[in-house]
Formats: structure tokens, C-alpha cells, sequence
């Protein structure tokens, strides 16, 4: 088996080999730090590699097989993790000066799954600054590039994750998704991305943007390894209040037809869409329909409201949850004359332009005499929104819709806080109600670029929702290639 | 006339107390005091990024139970975070409760006055972390730099706060008194003010006599015992008087108290519109106790002081003198009440216990390790001979000491090796014969009615005898011969 | 909400809550696009939500608790060797002033 067909080769085929015997968790993970040598200084999808204990894990793995044990259903499967996740004695950085150099005494339960499932972590992932942005320009250290066109972004937050599958350094990548952070890069990158049920997934270890939001979530080029990695992720943990007990994914294989199923496209997600996104649109409905679902269109109308009470709701809890950062326990530190001046420019100094203007937002958003007609207002809008969902839900199995606007943007495309914000109007509504949502890459523009479809379910509907997508999937015509493996370019 | 007579007083207090859990309030970190610093300390009380906080179901059954004990009700709550910087909180946010408490609206009534003080609201929060602050001084205020310790950081904590009902310093010193013995009472927490795990803050204000309308009320911190919290309250209410009698405006602050000099000072520096920005903790869920739970808790609670005073009330009679309820109380509060009880069944009468567990034995077992039991059964045997003479008040206060000091003595033993074996009955008339022979006229006037007497031919008694005489046989035969004389 | 600018003196206090040391133009910066963004949020202000719940979570679970049992703490110097500033196993801030 050569480097290259190991790189293209999908978790589950990886699983089963290393499981078999066919090849060893060694030769993969050689294969994809290979890989990453050789293009990652192109994309930047890393913070920080991985790699010697990589090597190290895939050797306990083949260790484990030799001795006759049995193996995990991720066995022998490089990830990709989000620098936001908490990795003991691994530097954890958020992409931002103030945690630089930072090495967690403890690691995130959802990389505990993953490793306890036989997966081996590679390396940490760009993402914009604690996950607030949508294009990963937002790092403090560099812009991660999209695989697909390398003067594109890749989208955000968890870009360099969604880079990290899209430029087959891993077959599969971990997230985060406060308002479309996993499904909007995977749709600019033309890979798989899902945002699981709020309280599916443990958020402890995540490092918290907007605990109310955040979920974690896969990044994968199938749709059956999405919903592999998900079924290893998922259930109760009890070091986290919001994470649910009784409740956990299981993956079966998603041959289900989408027969008789009643799909819903969302009216309020069809506007302002870009041509080339709006025509893959109609081809999805059409896909679908041919496939023997019944598609019409339906009125979700509070989502409307969703990015103005996202962006009170979300930069609120970040002004709390981003307080910690002030210099005394770990982090950086800028000394004043006494503890208020250096709390002031280890924070001024510690974080980038967009953190600080969220934090300067939310804080706003929660103070005295705005409170509710800020926060509180949001909070009533939120419940609006969950509303218009079970009302649809009521008449549709599944709700569609663009995963983006548009396609992948250039640098420094949007300057403009409002217009970058614009870029998650379709993802953010689903974290607002708690609800799964996944992006599936459907089509390409003209360019080649990669065109997300969103699938949106009520919640715990993750089941009907990999069906829809494994449906829309398999109708797609397209597949995203690297830059530097595709012809045309 | 005094400032002082010009002037009401108002009084609110914030009693925080610290629950007896084993753990801390959000994670399975030791709940100890003394520990060796930052060795009780995980990702959740320490702050660190990407840890989340859970629930210690047991201090909420605290929480709970202290509540019920102060008539509160029990109420669906939720947990918010209040939002300010300062070191020694991990997150620089404290979770805490906020519009919904568990426990609202309660009260307690005092001992002694019986004055009723209510309760506003009992509410779960964290406790923060310790800073020392290194210096010249040994002050915040003229420290160089300082050190933080978060072994305390997430210590479960109910903060009690009272209505401004009380009117000075010694009615806040009985409340918070009360309150302690009712919160040791539930078994939520030691109640120990010298180690901090009740803390008191004082909302202080003056407004003149006649007036209605409360004046501006500073808060006291750092009031760590029952005498810091009356010298605090006195102090800082008769510097209120002083501005508002010179014209001024008291100015709405927080202020220390420091022992030392005995008196309040200003703590902040900057003149900071405090906003806590408190928004709904979305990494917690709220609770939400059934009415089965709260009704379990009830029927757990066990007799509270209250109810222990009433039955000791009773038992003195209908009105009890001052210092009888002072008595109560003490006895109360050492947990010496199931004593008198059991003295009443060996025929004690139930004032010469009460005197003695109050005066005597409340004060010999204070100081002691608190893992001491009172050898109840051996003062029992105390009371009893007392009672019945075969022990001198002064005798019986003497072997109360040593049952005390050494739970394991024989208490018969110990009589004999004192010498304290009471003389006779027979022997007791022949010395009052003798007395009777010495002092004709004295006598005279005792078989006349002058009943106070007695009291002579006692102390002469006590003198022959060199102190083992028995008052109560020297009256006894007094009065025998007496009826016999007069038929 | 109203229609009204943040102005450069509201910035500044907001910027002090949340102790952050901004230079003059940053405060103008964020002035102007705190207003910007609190303008566009002006679809959500002329709303009618009276009789509408607050929705402080998605999850509608309560009572989630822990039993009272001791898990082990961290490993001290681990702890500590983060920290910027550490001494006597405790971690170190400049003077604290004014503040309780
Ligand atoms: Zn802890």
C-alpha cells in the first residue's frame, strides 16, 4: 500500500485494515505526517504537530494487535484536533498570544474517546482566535489556506481542522461549532462537517467560547466516517452538567433510502445567496426529489433574527468565560504597577482585534441598563427560533438549506466585523435552538470551489440527518481535490 | 444627651457559611482546612480552560436543610455567575444565585429579647481562593505583591442575609449567635468563626429619631467573631452619626474593620460603578427539589434550638428570669440539654442543672477538642448526690471539674480521695444542738418567724465543720426542730 | 436599545469591566462598530416578545448532581508550572490595590 492511497483512504477502511492486519498504524501514520511535511507549510493547518508521539501511539496500537487484544473502532486513525481542546502536556494555545505556551495538566474527554477508540492525535489545529471568526484570519500566530484554492481562506473557526481532512493530513478532524464553526469551513473546503445535538457531545476540556453554543463535532471526507467518529464521541460524561446521560449516537451504515421523506427547505436561508450556491441548491432539491423525497419549502421565520441575537448571546457568555485570562495562574503575563493595570495589558495586549471587540460587546450587552434589551431580548428571540424549528419539524423530517453564502473568499475579502459576521447566517440559527446540523459537500462553482449543503434535524435527530446527507452524498457529481493533486490548476 | 440617643440604628447582616461536604461545591477536591497551599486544586477550581463545573448533591441538601431550619421556603433555583476581577477567584466570575435562591423568606426569632429577624434569602455559591498579602505592613493596603492559595476556592458556601431588623450590635451579636446554633444544629456546617467558616458582613446604617427613611448604609467585612462584629457595628454607626450630626452625607461603600484599632476604614480606592453583570450559568443546570425531598428534609431536620429552648422553658416555668434564658442558651449551644432532661428523671430539679451545665460545665468543655464527648452519665451521678446533699454546692462544682478534665474517673472514688463524704444526718443535729446552745437569742428569733436566720446558724455550721457541713441538713434539722417545738 | 452612539466615555468603562488596556484608537474603533453592530440589532428591539420565555438553555434537564465523594486533586508543581509568577507553592500577583 503506497503513501498516497493511505492518505486517501477512509477512517473506517483504515480501521478494518490495522484491525486485520493489512497494514499497521505505523505505516498510516508515517504516511500522513509525510504528507503534512510536504504540504503543510502551504496550508498551516497546525499550531503545533504531533508527531513523535504519534509515532508512539500507532507503535502501542500494532503493540496491542500483536498481543492479541482487541482493537478500537477508530484503531490506527490519525485526527486532527482544534487547538481549543485541552491535551495533557501538549501546548494548547486557542490560537492566541495570551495561552501561548500553555501545557494543560489535563485532557479534554473527548480526546480521551477518541485515543481510548484506538484514533491517534497528530496535531493541533489553526482556528480563529478562541474560535471567533469565520475565515481562521483571525489566528494570532498565521491564516491557515484552503487546500482547494490556496489563496482562499478556509473558512471558520475550525479551519485549520477543516484543512487538516480537505489536504488529507487526516482522515478525520475534531471541532467546535458555536455559530457554523465546523460547518462552514468543511463547506469551503468541500469536506464533511457535523454539529451534533447540544449535550450530545462533552464540551469539558473544550476551552468555552459560548458555553450555551459551543459543541464538538467531526470533520471527515465521508459521511459514514463522520458518523463513526460521532458514534465514538458521543454520551454522557459526568464532569459535564450539559452533557446528557442516556443519550449517545450509534452508527449504523446509512443505506436507508430517503424514500417518502418529508424534506423541508428553509425560505428564510434562500436569500442573498451567491449564483453559483443557489444553483447547487436547486440541484440538491431536485437530487433529493428524484430520490423519492418530498422537498417544499418552509418558513422558519424568527431565523431571521438568529445572527443579531447570536451575536449578543455568544460575545455575552465569551466576556465571562474569557475573564480567566488575566495573567495569574498560566498564560501570559504583562506586568503593571499593580494587579488592575496588569489584568489591563496582559488582556489589551494578550488578545487580537476580534476578541477583544466581542469581549467589549458582550460586556456591554450584560451591563447594568442593557441587560434586557440586549441579552435578555436575545434570550426571548432564542425561544422564538426553537419555536419556528418544532413548528416545522411538526410538518418535515429534515430542513435544508445552503451551508454558506458563498464560497471560499479571498484574504482579507472582509474586513468589515458585520459583513464576516453575514458569513454564518445559515449555520447559526441550529446552535441557537441546540439543534444537529451537518454540511455535505455537494458541488463545485466554475472554479472548482467547494459548495456545502446544510442538513438540519430536531434534536437527537442525527440518525435521519446523516441519512439525508449520505442520499445528497452519494447524488453529488463532485469532489474536492488539493490544489496541488488537481489537474486543472 | 448622647449622639446616641439622637439616632436609630439599622442593621442588616450577610452571614456566609461554609458546608461540612466532603468535597467542594463543583468538583471532588478535599473540602479541609489547613491543608498544605494549592495541593487541593483541579482544572474546575483552579479555573482552567475547558474545565466545567458539577454539582455537589450534598451541598444542596445542606443548603436545603439550612433553609427548612430557618423557615424558608424552598424554591426551584438558578446558578449565576457574578462577573468582577480579583486573583484569588480562578475564573474571575464566582457562580452564585442571584433572582432565584433556593431559600427565601424565612426568619428566626431570639433567645433572650425574643425579637423576630427575618431572613430574606439563604443562597448556594463558591467561596474563593486565599491571598496573603506581603509586605511592610501585612496590609492589602501597603503590600508589595501577594500570594494566593486556591485550596479554599470552590469551598460550598450559603450566604444567610438577614432583613435590616436588628437595631445594634448586641442584638447582632445574639442573632448571629442564634443563627450559629441553629446552622451547627443541622450538621451543615462546624460554625466555626476563627476558622473563617462563618464569616459575618454588617450593613450598617443611621438615620435621626423620628425619621422614617433608612440612611446610607456602608458594609462591613472581616467581622471573624461575635466581639469584632459589636465593636464594628458600634464603631461604625457612631462614625455615621457624627457626619450625618456635622451636616455630611455618609457615602454608600465597603469598609474593613480592623481590629487592632477598632475601627472601620474605606476599602476602595476607586470610585468603580460596581456591575456584576449576573447572566444565568450556562454550564450548570438549575435545581429543582420535589416537594417529597423538601418534605424528607423536614422530617430529618431533627429538634432544632429553638424548639430544644421551649422544652427547657417549660421546665423551668412559666416566666424565666433573664439569666435563665441566658442559661438555656448556653446550654443550647453545648448541646447539654438532653443532660437536664435526664437529671429530671432522676428526680434533679431542672434550675440546679440548668445553673450547673451553664455555668459550670459549658465552660469547663469550651477549648476542648471538638471530637470531645461529655461524660453525661458521671455528671449525672454529680447532679444527683448534689441533689440529694450528699455534695455541697461548692463540693459538687469541684468534682464537676475533675469528671470533666478526666472522662474516665470513678466519680465515687474521687469523692472519697477529696474527703468530700457528707456527714450524717445524726451528726449534722448534734452540731446544730451545739450551735443551738451557743447562739440562745438567734434561735429565739428563728422559732419567731425570722426565717433568714437560717442562714446564720448555716455559716456557723460551715465554720465548726471546717466547710463539710450540709446547708441543706443544717436547714432540715433547724426546721425539724422547729415543728417540733412548735407541734 | 437606542438609537444612540456608544460614546468614547461609555467605551472606555465598558473597556475597564472587562480590563482590557485599549489605546485612543482603538477606542474610537471599537465606538464606532460596537454602534454599528448594535444598530443592526435593532431588527430584534422593535419586537413584541412580552409574553415570551427567556430561553437560558437549550436542554430543559434540571437537578444535575454529583455524589460527595473525593476524586484526586492535581499534581502541585504540575499546577505551578504554569503559573507566571509562583512563590512558596503559590502563585504570585503584583500588589492588589483598592479593590476588596
Ligand atoms: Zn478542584
Amino acid at each position: 500500500m503506497s503513501d498516497a492511497q493511505f492518505v486517501e483512504m477512509s477512517a473506517v477502511d483504515i480501521a478494518a485494515g490495522v484491525r486485520s492486519g493489512a497494514f499497521s498504524a505505523v505505516e498510516v501514520v508515517t504516511a500522513h505526517l509525510k504528507q503534512i511535511e510536504s504540504y503543510d507549510h502551504e496550508v498551516k493547518a497546525f499550531v503545533t504537530q504531533m508527531s513523535d508521539r504519534a509515532l508512539e501511539a500507532a507503535r502501542a496500537v500494532d503493540e496491542k494487535r500483536a498481543r492479541g487484544e482487541e482493537l478500537g473502532a477508530l484503531a490506527g486513525v490519525p485526527v486532527a484536533l482544534k487547538d481549543n481542546m485541552a491535551y495533557r502536556g501538549v501546548e494548547t494555545t486557542c490560537s492566541s498570544k495570551i495561552l501561548r505556551g500553555w501545557i494543560p495538566p489535563y485532557t479534554a474527554t473527548v480526546v480521551e474517546r477518541l485515543e481510548a477508540a484506538g484514533a491517534i492525535a497528530i496535531g493541533k489545529t489553526n482556528l480563529d482566535e478562541f474560535a471567533m471568526g469565520s475565515s481562521t484570519e483571525n489566528s494570532a500566530f498565521f491564516p491557515t489556506r484552503n487546500p482547494i484554492d490556496l489563496n482562499r481562506v478556509p473558512g471558520g473557526s475550525s479551519g485549520g481542522s477543516a484543512a487538516s481532512v480537505a489536504a488529507r493530513f487526516a482522515p478525520i478532524a475534531i471541532g467546535s461549532d458555536t455559530g457554523g464553526s465546523i460547518r462552514q469551513p468543511a463547506s469551503l473546503c468541500g469536506v464533511v462537517g457535523v454539529k451534533p445535538t447540544y449535550g450530545l457531545v462533552s464540551r469539558y476540556g473544550l476551552i468555552a467560547f459560548a458555553s450555551s453554543l459551543d459543541q464538538i463535532g467531526p470533520f471527515a471526507r465521508s459521511v459514514e466516517d463522520s458518523s463513526l467518529v460521532l458514534d465514538v464521541i458521543s454520551g454522557h460524561d459526568e464532569r459535564d452538567s450539559t452533557s446528557l446521560s442516556g443519550r449517545s449516537y450509534d452508527h449504523q451504515a446509512s443505506d436507508g433510502g430517503i424514500e417518502g421523506l418529508r424534506v423541508g427547505v428553509i425560505t428564510e436561508m434562500m436569500d442573498g445567496l451567491s449564483d453559483s450556491v443557489n444553483k447547487a441548491l436547486a440541484q440538491a432539491i431536485e437530487s433529493l426529489r428524484s430520490m423519492g423525497a418530498l422537498v417544499d419549502e418552509v418558513s422558519v421565520p424568527a431565523a431571521k433574527f438568529g445572527l443579531t441575537a447570536y451575536y449578543l448571546i455568544a460575545p455575552a457568555e465569551a466576556s465571562s468565560n474569557l475573564a480567566r485570562f488575566d495573567g495569574v495562574r498560566y498564560g501570559l503575563r504583562v506586568e503593571g504597577k499593580d494587579m488592575n493595570e496588569t489584568y489591563e495589558l496582559t488582556r489589551g495586549q494578550g488578545f487580537g482585534p476580534e476578541v477583544k471587540r466581542r469581549i467589549m460587546l458582550g460586556t456591554y450587552a450584560l451591563s447594568a441598563g442593557y441587560y434586557d434589551a440586549l441579552y435578555g431580548k436575545a434570550q426571548k428571540v432564542r425561544t422564538l427560533i426553537a419555536n419556528d424549528f418544532d413548528a416545522a419539524y411538526s410538518n418535515y423530517d429534515v430542513l435544508i438549506s445552503a451551508t454558506s453564502p458563498t464560497v471560499a473568499f479571498e484574504f482579507n475579502a472582509k474586513s468589515d466585523p458585520l459583513s464576516m459576521y453575514m458569513s454564518d447566517v445559515c449555520t447559526i440559527p441550529s446552535n441557537l435552538a441546540g439543534h444537529p446540523a451537518m454540511s455535505v459537500p455537494f458541488a463545485g462553482d466554475e472554479d472548482g470551489l467547494p459548495i456545502g449543503i446544510q442538513v438540519l434535524a430536531p434534536s437527537f435527530g442525527e440518525s435521519v440527518m446523516f441519512k439525508v446527507a449520505s442520499a445528497l452524498e452519494a447524488a453529488a457529481k463532485y469532489r474536492a481535490v488539493p490544489q496541488w493533486a488537481s489537474t486543472e490548476k | 444627651m448622647s449622639l446616641e440617643d439622637n439616632y436609630l440604628i439599622t442593621v442588616g447582616l450577610e452571614v456566609h457559611t461554609e458546608l461540612r461536604t466532603k468535597t467542594k461545591l463543583f468538583c471532588g477536591c478535599a473540602n479541609e482546612f489547613g491543608a498544605e497551599p494549592n495541593t487541593n486544586t483541579c482544572p474546575v477550581c483552579l479555573g482552567l480552560p475547558g474545565s466545567l463545573p458539577v454539582v455537589n448533591r450534598k451541598a444542596v441538601e445542606y443548603a436545603m436543610r439550612i433553609g427548612t431550619a430557618l423557615n424558608c421556603e424552598i424554591k426551584h433555583s438558578v446558578f449565576h455567575r457574578k462577573n468582577y476581577f480579583y486573583p484569588d477567584m480562578p475564573k474571575d466570575y464566582q457562580v452564585t444565585q442571584y433572582d432565584e435562591p433556593t431559600c427565601i423568606n424565612g426568619y428566626i426569632e431570639l433567645p433572650i429579647t425574643g425579637k423576630v429577624v427575618n431572613i430574606v434569602r439563604a443562597h448556594i455559591e463558591e467561596d474563593t481562593g486565599k491571598s496573603t498579602h506581603i509586605g511592610t505592613s501585612g496590609r492589602i493596603t501597603g503590600a508589595d505583591y501577594s500570594l494566593v492559595d486556591y485550596n479554599r476556592s470552590g469551598i460550598p458556601l450559603v450566604e444567610i442575609v438577614s432583613a435590616p431588623d436588628m437595631v445594634s450590635g448586641e442584638e447582632a451579636r445574639e442573632y448571629v449567635s442564634e443563627l450559629r446554633s441553629i446552622l451547627v444544629a443541622t450538621g451543615a456546617t462546624d460554625g466555626k468563626m476563627e476558622e473563617g467558616s462563618l464569616r459575618v458582613d454588617a450593613n450598617v446604617s443611621v438615620r435621626k429619631v423620628g425619621t422614617d427613611e433608612l440612611g446610607t448604609r456602608c458594609e462591613i467585612k472581616n467581622l471573624n467573631s461575635l466581639r469584632s462584629l459589636v465593636r464594628a457595628i458600634t464603631y461604625e454607626a457612631r462614625r455615621q452619626m457624627e457626619i450625618v450630626d456635622g451636616g455630611g452625607k455618609v457615602t454608600q461603600e465597603t469598609r474593613h474593620w480592623n481590629e487592632d484599632l477598632g475601627r472601620t476604614s474605606s476599602l476602595r480606592s476607586k470610585e468603580e460603578a460596581y456591575d456584576y453583570r449576573y447572566f444565568p450559568e450556562p454550564d450548570l443546570s438549575p435545581l429543582d427539589p420535589s416537594v417529597e425531598e423538601i418534605e424528607a428534609i423536614k422530617a430529618n431536620l431533627g429538634a432544632l434550638p429553638p424548639k430544644r429552648r421551649a422544652a427547657l422553658v417549660e421546665l423551668v416555668g412559666d416566666s424565666p428570669s433573664k439569666s435563665e434564658i441566658e442559661q438555656i442558651q448556653t446550654v443550647i449551644n453545648f448541646d447539654l440539654d438532653d443532660l437536664i432532661f435526664a437529671g429530671i428523671e432522676k428526680g434533679v430539679p431542672a434550675k440546679l442543672s440548668l445553673a450547673r451545665c451553664a455555668n459550670e460545665v459549658a465552660g469547663l468543655i469550651t477549648g476542648l477538642d471538638e471530637s470531645y464527648l461529655v461524660p453525661s452519665e458521671k455528671l449525672l451521678e454529680v447532679l444527683v448526690k448534689e441533689s440529694l446533699g450528699e455534695l455541697t454546692p461548692t463540693q459538687s462544682k469541684a468534682v464537676l471539674a475533675r469528671v470533666v478534665a478526666d472522662r474516665a474517673i470513678d466519680v465515687a472514688a474521687l469523692i472519697a480521695e477529696l474527703g468530700f463524704v457528707a456527714s450524717s444526718s445524726d451528726e449534722m443535729d448534734s452540731l446544730v444542738g451545739e450551735i443551738i446552745a451557743e447562739s440562745p437569742s438567734e434561735w429565739e428569733r428563728y422559732l419567731s418567724g425570722e426565717d433568714q436566720l437560717a442562714g446564720f446558724f448555716v455559716g456557723k455550721a460551715m465554720k465548726k465543720s471546717g466547710g463539710k457541713a450540709n446547708g441543706k441538713l443544717v436547714s432540715k434539722s433547724l426546721n425539724d426542730r422547729r415543728s417540733q417545738i412548735q407541734g | 436599545m437606542s438609537n444612540d452612539d456608544i460614546s468614547i466615555e461609555t467605551t472606555r468603562h465598558i473597556a475597564y469591566l472587562a480590563r482590557l488596556a485599549l489605546d485612543e484608537s482603538e477606542v474610537r474603533e471599537y465606538a464606532g462598530q460596537l454602534s454599528a453592530i448594535l444598530e443592526h440589532a435593532e431588527d430584534i428591539a422593535s419586537l413584541d416578545l412580552d409574553g415570551v420565555a427567556p430561553m437560558r438553555h437549550t436542554l430543559s434537564v434540571v437537578n444535575i448532581m454529583r455524589d460527595d465523594e473525593v476524586r484526586p486533586s492535581l499534581d502541585r508543581e504540575e499546577v505551578l508550572a504554569s503559573a507566571p509568577d509562583a512563590q512558596a507553592s503559590m502563585f504570585l500577583v503584583p500588589k492588589i490595590v483598592g479593590e476588596e
